[in-house]
């Protein structure tokens, strides 16, 4: 699954730590998420579209 | 927000710390299970049975312990954990089966040890946790 995190992160200029601690994971579950190798679980995926402010599906996407 | 994220971090943090302590008092109790009848209390049944049910007991500590530890994980983290755990039962259930028969057919020249099966678990876990969280880099 494809997502836009990286490009939110940049956007609101967070680090993968930042993201990491604000939604309760590893740095290294951020960074496999980014690059695709990670699908999130549904809570996760909310919390990560409650903290960027945006609909999970315009966060998560198909490929 | 910021205490539960801060608290998140902190208890994982603990509960690793605590894990070690558990598996290093497992291990050390063990090594008291099994030589402190040879080399300190001579034989004395009652000591030797209190010993190992002490063993027991901090085996079962342990077992707790590891599994708050992987509850507290994030989920990633908990995937690789548990495919990790996954192959390591199954190649301690098929390697030790095999051999079992290995040593039951006198093909190997010497006795099938419990000990060698439970080092190949733990080798196991651990390639397996290497492995697991290099796929994910």
């Amino acid at each position: 699954m494809k997502n836009k995190i990286k490009v939110l992160r940049a956007e609101h200029n967070m680090t993968q730590a930042e993201l990491a601690i604000k939604v309760q994971v590893s740095r290294q579950t951020i960074n496999a998420i980014e690059k695709g190798k990670f699908d999130p679980s549904l809570p996760l995926a909310f919390k990560i579209s409650r903290l960027f402010k945006l609909p999970i599906e315009s966060i998560f996407f198909d490929r | 927000m910021k205490t539960e994220q801060s608290e998140w971090r902190t208890s994982t943090k603990k509960n690793t710390r605590h894990l070690g302590y558990w598996a290093a008092a497992w291990v050390v109790s063990m090594a008291v299970a099994s030589f402190g009848h040879i080399y300190f209390w001579k034989d004395n049944t009652v000591l030797t049975i209190l010993f190992i049910a002490i063993n027991t007991a901090i085996g079962v500590g342990m077992i707790l312990m590891n599994r708050k530890y992987n509850n507290n994980l994030d989920e990633m983290q908990r995937k690789v954990s548990m495919d990790a755990m996954a192959v390591a039962l199954g190649v301690g259930i098929v390697g030790g089966l095999s051999y079992s028969l290995l040593d039951q057919a006198n093909v190997i020249a010497f006795h099938a040890d419990i000990s060698h099966l439970v080092m190949l678990i733990g080798l196991t876990y651990i390639i397996a946790i290497f492995v697991g969280t290099n796929r994910y880099k």
